[in-house]
């Protein structure tokens, strides 16, 4: 039974179990690698997306709940990673083994949609699903300050 | 690269890869880079080439890197030494996994070796090249060499005008005779510009953006994805199975039983599901109906384990060391101590589960490995499909974690049988609750200290009895003569004079498969030894920094006891160093806010120096970390940046074996599965972490690793500070800091 959805921007059909998982049909069906596979029960938040602008775990959304839906994952951020958030994740080089960071990124660039400027302990809470094995959280809080302070910088000079 | 053959020993090969002419050096690499781990695999592998650097007309400039990239930093590290004694411009240089070749490389990667391994291969190769570059321009131009230097990139003769990039040189440089290795002159460290400076990690971009290839994104036409179904109880195997179920889920294409592997590879079998993705190959699984032969481990929980430990202890142990006599000073001691330390096994838990992706065609396959140990993996594909090593490609992937488990290839064999029973490309990929469950774990371990204090408050006496499962007893089943080798490292030659010095080990046997662990003995060695002493140090009522400045004593190099042929002393002033530098920084001495307290300790591991002063706060049964000051000195940093990087995420690590890991037995079996059972250490628990390197200019030493051992004692000694209660058991529980 086909699911239609929009992934990214662009209309996407498809064709599976309708209990399937979201991750599993973007890496599997849709070949789209970047959400990653943790552990399956929502406990690591390494295959978080965006649904309808929510970060959401990935691994347990069957993709029939998703129809209708607009989903981001980490390849829709942006063209060429220069979403502020990618930007200061390059800049405070924030991954090691790097497995964990597209989930860390969007669970980060949902964060800063809701709170532009978060203090820490706003980022403690809104990170607090996600795991990195690395134990990069203290890059992690830099560079989401840093992102906070690109979009108010981004944000003034469009203003 | 792939089509490049085998290099003889400082000779340059010249093939004709894609673009061009291409300038390839390889060179000998230092046999015991990876010594002690995994010595049966090395073995196996004696001809140890190691780092290429092509350079094509068209002037690209791509360094090879035949190190596994597993989070480490090594893909930058490693390239930085090449490009520095080539004068390249960083920002230029591209970087490529070497293809699996082990006659030409030293894949291996572990033991926190590959920088201190590399270091001056890396750096002669390097230098050979430029100076074939010099001579070729200098040939070009008709001038002496002398006049000629490397720069940017290119050799320069006088004004900027008479400059030759390297594309344009190298059909001419190829040609040349290739400069003696040992004597080709390296650089003046006082000219570095590359090596020493802090350099973002080569793949980051590609790591803030989704691009990077992990193992479990190799994606292969018409390929399979499939699970196994393994016997929970160590040991068991397969007694009889019905897949009728499984064949009714959608997707599935194929289910089959495989055999367990022992020695070496350590796999379980069970029973393969293999499906046109994950999702059917897991429900696939799911219903199996499977019947266990449990086998004799099943009887097996952590609560016999623990008896064993107590009978061991009961009894005087082999003698691993004995100087002087620890037990006639203990006996007549005035001040007497004695402790007992605990640790559970502990799982890696990488993020990216175990996975591999093979190939196997009658007449060659190809493998797509997130493996510290590519060049075992195609031993093992060969082996497999009967096929000759060569005929086998194995691509090395970027690994989501590998901290020692991915140097197993209990996953590569697996995948290996399944494909060859397929025919197809297959992915075997291990859920969280495969990696958890069936993993390779960092000992469980129980140690009885007893220690003596003279009236002047000296170490009169050490004595430390350790029984473990063993890793060494995993690798050498049939003698077990020397399980120790691999269970005490510093903990058998410790910085502390003492005239009466006595270690004793038994073996303690157990099914649960082990492993090395992020710093591997030295997780627990570290923490008994800088527990102990701290506990000398209130026995005798001194300060624990001044007391074990006071027990190092005068500066001198104290041989490594566990392997004294390797002549690696540890330098006692370099441990004075880093204990005094991390003191400063932390304000060891001077007053704390209300509530928080302060511990600390210093470590000798991989040939680096580690100290940490760790502030902690204790309220309601709980730890809190708040802050941890780190001095490290693993001589001349290549990439401070990375170093400093690899220790807040060794503090993390070492952070969650003081916290939460522990894997316990029940029925033969693993009882953790996830990670609501298995807990991590999460932002909210991150304090904030200074690292302090030392910037020497002694040989590079290991990095990866050497910051774990000293966080878990520095936290319970300043847990101590705070409220009097010796921590001696790991994970740290509620009920010891009441």
């Amino acid at each position: 039974m086909a699911t239609s959805f929009t992934l990214n921007g662009k209309a996407q059909s498809v064709d599976v179990s309708p209990d399937m998982p979201l991750l599993w049909v973007l890496r599997d069906t849709l070949n789209m690698t970047g959400t990653k596979f943790g552990c399956g029960m929502a406990l690591c938040g390494a295959c978080t997306v965006h649904i309808n602008g929510e970060a959401t775990r990935s691994c347990i959304t069957p993709v029939s709940s998703v129809a209708g839906k607009k989903i981001t994952t980490i390849e829709g951020l942006s063209a060429d990673g220069s979403h502020p958030v990618q930007l200061a994740w390059m800049e405070e080089d924030v991954p090691q083994c790097g497995y964990c960071q597209s989930g860390q990124i969007m669970s980060a660039v949902a964060l800063l949609s809701k709170k532009p400027n978060p203090t820490d302990t706003d980022i403690d809470d809104a990170m607090s699903g996600n795991i990195c094995r690395c134990g990069t959280y203290q890059r992690i809080r830099k560079a989401i300050h840093r992102a906070a302070s690109m979009q108010a910088g981004k944000a003034k000079s469009a203003a | 690269m792939a089509n490049a053959s085998v290099v003889n020993r400082r000779d340059f090969l010249k093939t004709g890869a894609a673009g061009g002419v291409a300038l390839v050096i390889g060179f000998h690499l230092s046999p015991s880079a990876f010594a002690d781990q995994a010595q049966e695999q090395e073995r196996k592998t004696p001809n140890p080439f190691d780092a290429w650097v092509r350079v094509t007309p068209d002037n690209n400039v791509t360094l090879i890197l035949g190190k596994s990239e597993m989070g480490q930093g090594i893909m930058t590290a490693l390239p930085m030494i090449l490009a520095e004694e080539l004068c390249l411009d960083w920002k230029r240089v591209k970087i490529e996994q070497a293809p699996t070749n082990p006659k030409i490389y030293d894949h291996g990667t572990g033991g926190s070796g590959s920088v201190s391994g590399s270091w001056l291969p890396m750096r002669r190769a390097g230098a050979a090249a430029r100076e074939m570059f010099v001579s070729a321009a200098a040939a070009r131009w008709n001038v002496n060499r002398d006049t000629c230097k490397a720069q940017d990139g290119g050799i320069l003769h006088g004004a900027r005008k008479n400059f030759l990039a390297y594309g344009e040189l190298v059909s001419d440089a190829a040609k040349l005779p290739v400069p003696d290795f040992n004597t080709v002159p390296l650089k003046n460290p006082n000219d570095f510009t590359i090596i020493g400076h802090d350099t973002r990690r080569f793949e980051g971009r590609d790591k803030a953006t989704g691009g990077a290839i992990f193992g479990l994104d190799s994606r292969v036409p018409g390929m399979l994805f499939a699970v196994i179904a393994r016997c929970p109880v160590f040991g068991g195997k397969v007694k009889s199975f019905d897949a009728t179920k499984t064949k009714a889920v959608s997707g599935v294409r194929d289910v089959f039983a495989i055999d367990p592997v022992g020695q070496g590879a350590f796999t379980a079998g069970g029973v393969a599901v293999l499906a046109d993705n994950s999702w059917a190959a897991i429900q696939g699984r799911k219903a199996l109906q499977i019947t266990w032969d449990e086998g004799p481990a099943a009887s097996q929980s952590s609560g016999s384990l623990r008896q064993q430990f107590l009978d061991n202890a009961a009894k005087p142990g082999k003698v691993v060391r004995n100087d002087g006599d620890a037990g006639a000073s203990l006996a007549e001691a005035t001040k007497k101590i004695e402790a007992i330390y605990e640790f559970p096994f502990a799982a890696h838990a990488t993020m990216e589960p175990m996975n591999c992706t093979v190939h196997i065609q009658p007449d060659g396959a190809e493998a797509w490995v997130p493996t510290q140990a590519p060049q075992w993996a195609q031993q093992i594909i060969a082996q497999t499909a009967k096929l000759p090593p060569e005929k086998v490609i194995v691509h090395t992937t970027l690994m989501g974690g590998g901290f020692g488990r991915r140097y197993q290839a209990d996953f590569v064999m697996e995948a290996a049988q399944v494909a060859k029973v397929s025919g197809k490309p297959v992915m075997v990929f291990w859920t969280r609750e495969d990696d958890m469950q069936h993993g390779f774990y960092r000992p469980a371990s129980y140690h009885h200290f007893s220690g003596a204090l003279d009236a002047k408050g000296n170490l009169a006496a050490w004595k430390h009895f350790q029984t473990s499962t063993s890793i060494e007893a995993m690798w050498n089943p049939k003698g077990e003569e020397n399980p120790e080798k691999s269970e005490f490292a510093t903990a058998a030659f410790i910085p502390y004079q003492t005239p009466n010095y006595r270690v004793e080990y038994t073996l303690a046997k157990s099914s649960v498969p082990r492993a090395w662990w992020r710093s591997v003995e030295h997780s627990t060695s570290g923490f008994v030894v800088e527990s102990f002493v701290d506990e000398l140090a209130a026995a005798a009522g001194a300060d624990p920094l001044e007391f074990r400045l006071r027990l190092i004593g005068e500066d001198r190099k104290i041989p490594d006891f566990t392997n004294p042929k390797e002549n690696k002393p540890l330098d006692t002033a370099r441990l004075k160093g880093v204990l005094r530098i991390a003191a400063e920084n932390a304000g060891w001495g001077k007053p704390l806010p209300k509530g928080i307290s302060r511990g600390i300790a210093g470590y000798y591991s991989f040939e680096s120096y580690t100290a940490a002063v760790v502030e902690v706060g204790v309220k309601d049964g709980a730890v809190k970390v708040h802050r941890i000051v780190y001095a490290v000195d693993c001589g001349r940093p290549i990439n401070p940046e990375g170093v400093r990087a690899q220790v807040e995420s060794a503090a993390i690590y070492g952070l969650s074996a003081a916290l939460h890991d522990a894997i316990t037995i029940s029925g033969g079996r693993v009882e953790q599965s996830n990670f609501h059972n298995y807990q991590m250490p999460r932002i909210g628990e991150t304090p904030k972490t200074e690292v302090h390197v030392v910037m020497s200019q002694e040989e590079p030493t290991g990095i990866g690793e050497p910051g774990l051992p000293v966080v878990a004692p520095a936290m319970c000694n300043a847990i101590f500070a705070a409220t009097g209660k010796r921590i001696r058991r790991l994970p740290i529980r509620a009920e010891d800091l009441a």
